[in-house]
């Protein structure tokens, strides 16, 4: 059931919407080729990329809209893409 | 203490909404509403009401922040005309979607081009499917308690509606008349001090308003909102009742008024001041011996179909006078309308009063000569130079 108007009554409803099912190309992170430059990390308009404990970047695919940004903006090729079929 | 003021429709207007105790009004002068603006800046200058009067550089600004102010949970009130209700346009849409039980005057007058300040009803007409309720009021007193009882039925928790009150430029708006004013006390108590449970602004209870309506729940919040405006037709039935106890007048159902129907064959359909022309024609026709009646449509939206099918019934010739035209369809919105909900019945259309065009009583017994001798579905623009 909708509310009344669609009001949302509890803060941090946006996080329940999983984007990532919006996406058609899915960007693929090398971890070897890798040079830790950030920019993929600063350049995602979603904020989906983070790095992990090991000091590794990688893509949050719950969010990721698949854009490919990413994969524009790294400059030794560490991100491709793949067309995602359902 | 109730008093009888002589006062033009717009500062009724602009009483009710000091009697309603409104606390944010936010307005853009045009003609002819003007005064009612300029009237509630001066109780607001003099400390007769104590609420935030915003000046603001547009009627799109102005509904905006009505809206604004609305969504943080307080009463709010402003008027318009015209160019100016047609510039609010798609922030009334936004208004009637975030469930704002806003109130607003719209003083009917002409859209240009040409340019034109006079009356006719072609300005909210336009605006008939933003989900507002709309109240056509006849005359000044109406007028003041529409405006009170708009409040009433806007803040209804079944309702959630915001409601604007249509009342005919400068036939009420520069005309005076007597007014009932009622007593303030008795009319804040009547309402009480709006608390929304729905919309409003707590920083401890942070809520989204206005979010986006993604394709899984835009169509359920339509539905609702149309649930809701049908659902409206009760609570302004119970308000028109409710205000007759407190206040000692009533407008009909709350929804439409019939004016001498019983036996009359032949029935005239309109809303807003000419009702008062057509009923002194009805009165005279009745000395000679002559029996017409008519329906005063009250609220446009949401619009009375069971109303007009149960006392149209025993009608065979019905005159709808229309003070818009719907430009390629050759009918007016109400024609169109009571045409819809009246099968097998005679219904003719009359283009009336456009951009103040007078609607004398001769032109009243024109349209009812007319209907009687007419086959169905004709549209006739009335009192046309040559």
């Amino acid at each position: 059931m909708v509310t009344i108007a669609a009001i949302i009554y509890e803060p941090g409803s946006t996080t329940k919407n999983k984007t990532g099912s919006w996406r058609t190309f899915r960007p693929i992170m090398d971890n070897k080729k890798c040079i830790k430059c950030e920019n993929c990390y600063i350049f995602c308009p979603e904020g989906t990329i983070y790095e992990d404990e090991n000091g590794d970047f990688k893509i949050n695919y719950d969010y990721c809209k698949g854009c490919l940004i990413c994969v524009n903006e790294c400059p030794v090729n560490a991100l491709t893409s793949i067309r995602e079929e359902k | 203490m109730e008093k009888t003021d002589i006062v033009t429709g717009t500062i009724a207007a602009a009483m009710a909404a000091k009697l309603s105790n409104v606390e944010v009004i936010a307005a853009y002068p045009i003609t002819p509403q003007t005064h009612c603006v300029e009237t509630l800046a001066k109780y607001v200058a003099n400390g007769e009401l104590d609420a935030e009067f915003v000046k603001v550089e547009s009627e799109h600004s102005a509904m905006a922040t009505c809206i604004g102010a609305s969504a943080t949970g307080v009463r709010t009130f402003t008027a318009t005309a015209s160019q100016g209700l047609a510039l609010m346009h798609e922030m009334l849409y936004i208004a009637s979607g975030m469930r704002l039980p806003i109130v607003m005057l719209n003083t009917n007058r002409a859209l240009s081009a040409p340019i034109n300040i006079w009356c006719d009803q072609q300005d909210s007409i336009t605006e008939r499917d933003t989900g507002w309720i709309q109240i056509y009021a006849e005359d000044n007193q109406e007028t003041l308690d529409s405006v009170i009882q708009a409040f009433k039925i806007a803040e209804d928790e079944d309702v959630l509606l915001p409601v604007m009150v249509n009342i005919d430029g400068f036939i009420l708006t520069h005309t005076v008349e007597p007014v009932v004013i009622p007593d303030e006390e008795k009319v804040r108590e009547y309402l009480g001090v709006y608390e929304p449970k729905h919309a409003y602004l707590d920083p401890d209870k942070p809520i989204t308003q206005g979010p986006v309506g993604v394709p899984e729940c835009y169509m359920e919040t339509r539905k609702d909102l149309n649930d809701a405006i049908e659902g409206s037709k009760e609570v302004i039935k119970r308000v028109n009742e409710e205000y007759y106890k407190l206040f000692n007048r009533k407008y009909g159902n709350g929804l439409v008024e019939g004016y001498n129907l019983e036996n009359a064959d032949t029935v005239l359909v309109s809303m807003g001041s000419v009702c008062g022309t057509i009923k002194y024609v009805i009165n005279k026709l009745k000395e000679k011996g002559k029996n017409i009646g008519l329906l005063r449509i009250r609220t446009y939206r949401p619009f009375p179909k069971e109303d007009v099918v149960e006392m149209l019934k025993d009608a065979n010739n019905v005159a709808v006078l229309d003070k818009n035209i719907s430009l390629g369809f050759n009918m007016g919105a109400l024609g169109i309308d009571v045409s819809s909900v009246l099968k097998n019945k005679k219904v003719c259309n009359y283009i009336v009063g456009l951009g103040g065009r007078d609607i004398t009583p001769q032109n009243i017994e024109e349209i009812i000569n007319h209907v009687e001798g007419a086959k169905d579905g004709e549209t006739k623009w009335i009192n046309l130079r040559e």
